[in-house]
Parts: C-alpha cells; sequence; structure tokens
C-alpha cells in the first residue's frame, strides 16, 4: 500500500488545467533543459498520444516550452512563454507524431546547437504531475527526477561502479537506487540519491579515466 | 510507520486520544516528515493562500479558458447571488460562484491547488471558505479544516483511487466532496463520526459519476461537477451535523466507489469517447477546438 502525504493530497500547487498535460509537461521540459544544458537556439517537440491530441487545449505546449526555459510547474509566467522564448531568441516548433510504443503522454524533446550536435530527450508525463524520463540521445534509461539524479556514462571497466559509489559515500551521499546497462562497451548508469549531488561530487567522478559522461539533475518543486 | 490506513483506525484514534481528525493528521504527517509543526503550519497556510485567490479570482472578472470552450460562469452566479429572490439562496449561490472561479482559473492557465486533483480543484476551497464566511472563523480554523480534508483524501487514495482515469468522476469531485464535506464538519464543532458519516454521503450522493470530458479538456462538465460537487459537501455536512447517520460505514463506501469505478466502461473514465463528450455537441465542439 503506497503511503500518502497531506500535501500528496493537497497538492501540488500547479498550474492548471491538467497535472499530467500540463504540470507534468512542464517538469519534462524542465528536466530535458537540465540535461541537455543550456545556449540551444532552438527546440523541436514531438508529441505522441494523448499529447498529440490535446496539447493546445490543456496548454501542453506552454508549458513544455515554459519548462526549457527553467520555469517551475507552478509559475504564473508558464501561460506567456511562447512570448519569453521569443523574445529570448528561442526558436520552438511542435510536430504531431508516433514515437511507438510510448506512454499516451509522451514527447520527445530535440535541442539544436550552433556549434554542438542535437541533443534529444523522451519523457512521459505519467499522472498527477508525475514523470518519467526514458531515453537521452539513444540512451535507454528511467529516472523519476524526484530524487537527485545522477547519470553517467562509462568505457566498461572492472570495478568503476564500485569506484563511483565510494566517491559518493565518502562525500556522505546515501544512493536510493542504481541502474546499470550496457551497449556493446560503454555503460550507463542512472543513481538517484537521497541529497543533493554537489558540482565537487561530479567533478570527482569526472576524474575517473573511463568516465565519458556524467550530469548531476537536481529534484523539480511543485 | 503510517498510523492509520482506514476510517476506522483513524475514528479509534480521535477517541482513544480524545482529539480532532485535523490533530491525528497533523501528528502523523510530523512524524512521516520530521518537519516541525511550524513549517507544517506555513506550508498549509500558503497553500490556503492558493486557494483564496483560485476562489475567488472570477468572481467579479471573467475569466476565459485556453480552448475559449468555457469561462464567465463564475461571475454569473456571483451576480445572481445577490439577488433577493434566488431559489437555494445566498450560501449555496456563493459557493458554486466560488468553486466555479477555481475551475476557470485552472481552465485558463492559472494556479490552482490540485485537491485531490486539478480537474476536482474548486470544490475543497470554496467549501471551507463558505464555512469560514458562514461561522465567522480565523484562518487557523480554516487550515486545521484543511488537515482533516487531507486524512480523509489520503484514506480514499490508499485504499481506492483518486484518479479519472481509474474511477471516474467520483473519483475525483466525488472524493474531493467527501474531504471537503469531512473539513466543514470539524471546522463546525462536529465529532470525528460525524466527519466520517459526511465523508461518506458525498459519495454516496454520487456514486457511478462518470469522466466524460469534451475534447478530454478539464472544462465541461468539470466546472459544473465542481459547482455541484461543493453543495454535495455542504447539505451532506448538514445532514451529519444534523446527527444523520451512514448505514454503511464510511471504508466499505470507499471500497464500494472503488469497485464501482472498475466496472466503469473505459469510455466513462477521462477517454472523452462517451458520455457529454460523444454526444453530438461534444464531438462538434472537440472537432472545432483541436
Amino acid at each position: 500500500m503506497k503511503d500518502y502525504r497531506v500535501f500528496d493530497i493537497l497538492g501540488p500547487v500547479m498550474i492548471g488545467p491538467s497535472s499530467s498535460h500540463t504540470a507534468g509537461a512542464a517538469r519534462l521540459g524542465k528536466i530535458a533543459k537540465e540535461i541537455a544544458g543550456g545556449n540551444f537556439y532552438k527546440a523541436i517537440f514531438y508529441l505522441h498520444g494523448s499529447f498529440a491530441k490535446t496539447y493546445k487545449g490543456h496548454g501542453t505546449d506552454r508549458a513544455l516550452v515554459a519548462g526549457i526555459l527553467g520555469m517551475e510547474p507552478s509559475d504564473e509566467n508558464i501561460k506567456d512563454s511562447f512570448n519569453i522564448a521569443k523574445n529570448q531568441g528561442i526558436d520552438i516548433e511542435f510536430v504531431e507524431t508516433d514515437l511507438g510504443y510510448e506512454h499516451p503522454n509522451t514527447v520527445k524533446i530535440v535541442f539544436k546547437y550552433i556549434d554542438n550536435e542535437d541533443f534529444y530527450v523522451i519523457g512521459s508525463s505519467i499522472g498527477g504531475g508525475s514523470i518519467i524520463i526514458t531515453n537521452i540521445n539513444g540512451t535507454k534509461l528511467k529516472f523519476s527526477g524526484d530524487y537527485p539524479t545522477l547519470l553517467s556514462k562509462y568505457i566498461d571497466t572492472k570495478g568503476t561502479i564500485s569506484r563511483i559509489s565510494s566517491i559518493l559515500s565518502t562525500n556522505d551521499i546515501n544512493i536510493a537506487t542504481m541502474k546499470v546497462t550496457r551497449e556493446s562497451n560503454i555503460a550507463s548508469m542512472v543513481v538517484e540519491a537521497d541529497t543533493e549531488i554537489s558540482d565537487f561530487i561530479l567533478n570527482e567522478i569526472s576524474k575517473l579515466e573511463e568516465v565519458i559522461y556524467i550530469k548531476g539533475i537536481n529534484p523539480i518543486k511543485g | 510507520m503510517s498510523m492509520f490506513n482506514k476510517g476506522e483506525e483513524l475514528l479509534k484514534l480521535c477517541n482513544e486520544k480524545n482529539k480532532k481528525i485535523s490533530d491525528i493528521v497533523i501528528e502523523k504527517e510530523l512524524n512521516d516528515t520530521g518537519v516541525s509543526y511550524d513549517e507544517l503550519m506555513n506550508k498549509m497556510k500558503e497553500t490556503l493562500d492558493v486557494m483564496n485567490n483560485s476562489a475567488t479570482s472570477a468572481l467579479n472578472k471573467e475569466i476565459i479558458s485556453v480552448s475559449r470552450l468555457t469561462g464567465g460562469d463564475s461571475k454569473k452566479v456571483e451576480a445572481y447571488k445577490n439577488m433577493d429572490n434566488t431559489l437555494s439562496g445566498r450560501l449555496i449561490n456563493s459557493a458554486m460562484a466560488k468553486a466555479l472561479s477555481t475551475s476557470e482559473v485552472n481552465a485558463s492557465m492559472g494556479k490552482i491547488v490540485a485537491c485531490p486533483t486539478a480537474g476536482a480543484s474548486g470544490i475543497l476551497p470554496s467549501a471551507v471558505l463558505t464555512a469560514k464566511e458562514r461561522l465567522n472563523l480565523t484562518d487557523e480554523d480554516v487550515i486545521k479544516g484543511l488537515f482533516t480534508a487531507a486524512g480523509v483524501g489520503e484514506i480514499v487514495a490508499k485504499n481506492a483511487t483518486i484518479s479519472g482515469a481509474e474511477g471516474g468522476c467520483q473519483a475525483e469531485c466525488g472524493v474531493a466532496s467527501a474531504m471537503a464535506a469531512a473539513a466543514v464538519v470539524e471546522m463546525s464543532g462536529g465529532t470525528p463520526e460525524a466527519c466520517l458519516n459526511a465523508a461518506s454521503f458525498s459519495l454516496i450522493n454520487i456514486m457511478g459519476l462518470v469522466c466524460d470530458p469534451i475534447a478530454g479538456l478539464v472544462e465541461y462538465p468539470c466546472a459544473l461537477r465542481n459547482a455541484s460537487g461543493v453543495v454535495n459537501a455542504l447539505i451532506s455536512a448538514d445532514l451529519a451535523l444534523a446527527g444523520v447517520n451512514s448505514l454503511v460505514p464510511f471504508d466499505e463506501v470507499v471500497d464500494a466507489m472503488y469497485k464501482v469505478g472498475k466496472l466503469l466502461p473505459e469510455s466513462l473514465r477521462e477517454t472523452a469517447m462517451g458520455g457529454l463528450a460523444s454526444t453530438p455537441t461534444g464531438e462538434e465542439l472537440k472537432r472545432r477546438i483541436l
């Protein structure tokens, strides 16, 4: 039996009209932006399922754009996100599509950069404002963004998991969940922690020879 | 560890400790989260502030939804309320206007508190604010009432569902009314038993209510069902305060609501494929909006 707390029932405080189509969409946009990093000049949103069918009436489009601009799901500027993006010189495009066997409320967000390759994130809004991220640039994974999350990729080498977890424990970080997958010789690791993962820790991990990618994501309020 | 999962356990705690439902819910929350009493009260005060705004901002200003399908009804009902010869009187009309206000704010991408969901967010704020005005209560009384509402919502969420996709509108507006009814009974000085009787009546009154939003949007009939939902809460509270007893206890009513929800066809659970959504007008509006 899942336990509920007071503000699971009286909450979230959010911008309407729909926790899954609006609040969840803003969260998806915000986490995708944190994963991809700033300085993109354009974002293309490929909308799947119910997102594709009802995005205008639910303001899913404005919420997604608000998210990639860094707004929280309770930000009253979500409504004006198109204008804010325009003023920041960010180009926005929406494409209704079929992403295959995905949750009905799924979006693929492609970020475009002047001096870097495109970066994409796929995620779903799974109800009540909760989300899961399922794909980052082709790497399949699964995390909710509810916890401070560490994403890393490394050349599969004996002992890497223990080296990373020892850096975490030395810095007083307790691991809540850890998932590791491998494609050819590249391993991907998702660690959800109980407390925030600092830049110092990220830097320590990135010093490991085999690590080729590292990213820390802090949870989104609301 | 959770102190209560069922209504019966909650009542037992209230009676053993001679406390109100809100006291037990607050105790549980402090236990579970480790936050301080002041922090908890402040967070609920912030929640109440958002509710206050959403429940009043469409009363005197026409707010139209993003889809442009609905809006402006809160203002109409608020103006109508001030006439002397309304059928259901000032209090009921005022409560309906407040519930419509939050629903309209929600549909126009304004800020609301999902309680328990965004679609049913108009009911609880309107109920507690209406009771506050009627009974000359303080914000502190209202905040206590909100904890009582949360306790009832927690029990339903744990043992049944608060999702329209799973249980139909009865699981959203029905549960919101049950939460609101329990809150206003406590705010009126009723016993914990009376709180749960009122919550039971609210669920019983709309058992089986389907979720059939036109074009899948949280607008029509959602706003109307928020208006009727707050009235459901208020009359349920009055029944309980008058001493009417729920023959079937709250926990069994919740079970029944859950089972009825499971029996509803998928077309009547938030898919916009049945009920009002599939009427010729519903289909036409959907084509026009989407």
